[in-house]
């Protein structure tokens, strides 16, 4: 078989979503820690684009962007599929996925600003999520309908990211009153036993996250 | 029977990307022309969430999203296909790739349009430095982004044939040329004679006309802007 490498960094969501592809569909690989600001001359040879992660490279052969990744992987292993068959259902599969992430700095900002830009980055989140929970998951188990699908992918940030992200910021989120089916997708995310195993470290993340934002915010103010 | 119907909005190369690949495949469809200063009732229906074109109806179910689009055409009319086949993941990824990239870059395309003096220099340099990727690295010795074919990637970086020539006519810059990238603009040449293309692109004189209307307004927004 031929060989399969992920060249990822810690706790990148977009690493993440490729690692679940992988892992749902039951497919081997070796996975490399990059160091973002350092970055090694075999991420600079793989992506010489853009030279970011992740980067998928099989058989010799890099693919670079997590959603072009992921269509990679869809097609190469159809095993446990993450689109569905009909060619419109599969269409709005990629309309979420896209929608998130376009909207995902936008959900993000929150985190990275105070005082009245985080009110305003907050309201903006909130209309966001209004949409997804409204139109984008609706009465479905998961965006992919039964089964976890590309979209849930996208949004799996999430389900771990923000709650953590939330607690660093000082921003309550997503709550079952405020979002009760978003909530719900939530519950049912991570505790999907492949996606449970995968999820990084809660306490490692909050170290992470909290330095991040401490970073921003002084960058900001200079 | 089917029926396949395109909302669109004049000169947008989003809009044309599906023409393109709805023309190349030889697909029939109603196109109808969408004012986006008053958007139409059934556009709203169509796509409630961005309120944009281009929208695909299909036996009446909406489609958004221009690649998303493209990616359900080339899925649902397989005839004279835009993706390399299924044999060949690694190629699909490619297309799909470079159809991300020139997407993720439309900002500095866009500033060519809506500025001028230091902030139009630093546009045009930010284009040269796009082109010169897309020159050595999406194109290479390949005649198109696709292979031996046009493909998706091709129908994404249309604008560089279609509209590009004009927005820098009405710049004052000329970052296109001969000499720095003969791979492009041997593309260009070849992309424009495809027989379907051909009969497709948005007439010079009248993109003049709209862009430099456009331009003017954009500017004038952008200093009455820069006074608050």
């Amino acid at each position: 078989m031929a060989q399969v490498i992920l060249l990822g960094a810690w706790p990148s969501p977009y690493v993440y979503r490729v690692i679940w592809a992988l892992k749902l569909k039951g497919v081997d690989y070796e996975y490399v820690e990059e160091d973002v600001l350092n970055k090694s001359d075999r991420l600079l040879k793989y992506n010489p684009v853009h030279k970011k992660v992740p980067v998928l490279v099989h058989a010799g052969k890099p693919i670079a962007e997590s959603a072009v990744i992921l269509e990679y992987i869809e097609e190469t292993w159809p095993q446990n599929p993450l689109l569905p068959k009909d060619p419109h259902e599969r269409a709005l599969a990629r309309f979420w996925t896209k929608f998130g992430e376009d909207k995902n700095p936008a959900l993000f900002g929150f985190f990275f600003t105070e005082g009245e830009q985080q009110v305003k980055a907050t309201n903006e989140r909130q209309e966001q999520l209004r949409i997804l929970e409204e139109q984008g998951l609706g009465d479905k188990k998961f965006f992919g309908g039964d089964e976890i699908g590309m979209a849930d992918l996208e949004f799996g940030w999430l389900a771990w990211w923000l709650e953590v992200l939330s607690e660093v910021a000082g921003v309550k989120v997503i709550e079952a009153e405020s979002f009760p089916r978003l909530y719900a997708w939530i519950q049912r995310f991570k505790e999907f036993p492949t996606i449970k195993e995968t999820l990084p470290d809660r306490s490692a993340m909050l170290t992470h996250c909290k330095a991040r934002r401490a970073r921003f915010l002084a960058l900001a103010k200079s | 029977m089917e029926e396949v119907k395109l909302f669109g909005a004049w000169p947008s190369p989003y809009g044309y990307r599906v023409i393109w690949a709805l023309e190349l495949k030889g697909v029939k469809y109603e196109y109808i022309e969408e004012d986006l200063s008053n958007k139409s009732d059934l556009l709203l229906q169509y796509n409630p969430i961005h309120k944009k074109i281009p929208v695909l109806v299909h036996n009446g179910k909406p489609i958004s999203e221009s690649h998303v689009i493209l990616e359900y055409i080339e899925e649902t009319w397989p005839g004279n296909p835009l993706l390399p086949s299924l044999e060949d993941p690694h190629g699909r990824a490619s297309a799909r790739f470079w159809t991300k990239f020139i997407d993720d870059k439309a900002l500095p395309f866009a500033m060519l349009l809506m500025t001028d003096g230091e902030e139009l220099e630093k546009a045009a340099k930010e284009v040269r430095e796009i082109l010169k990727i897309l020159e050595e690295q999406g194109l290479g010795e390949k005649d198109f982004f696709g292979g031996n074919e046009i493909g998706l990637a091709d129908l994404a970086m249309g604008l560089i044939a279609s509209s590009f020539g004009v927005i820098e006519e009405l710049a004052g810059v000329k970052v296109l040329n001969g000499d720095e990238f003969p791979g492009l603009c041997n593309w260009v040449k070849k992309f424009k004679e495809n027989p379907a293309i051909k009969k497709n692109l948005p007439d010079p004189d009248q993109m003049f006309v709209y862009y430099k209307q456009k331009r003017e307004m954009l500017i004038n927004s952008r200093a009455a802007l820069s006074y608050k």
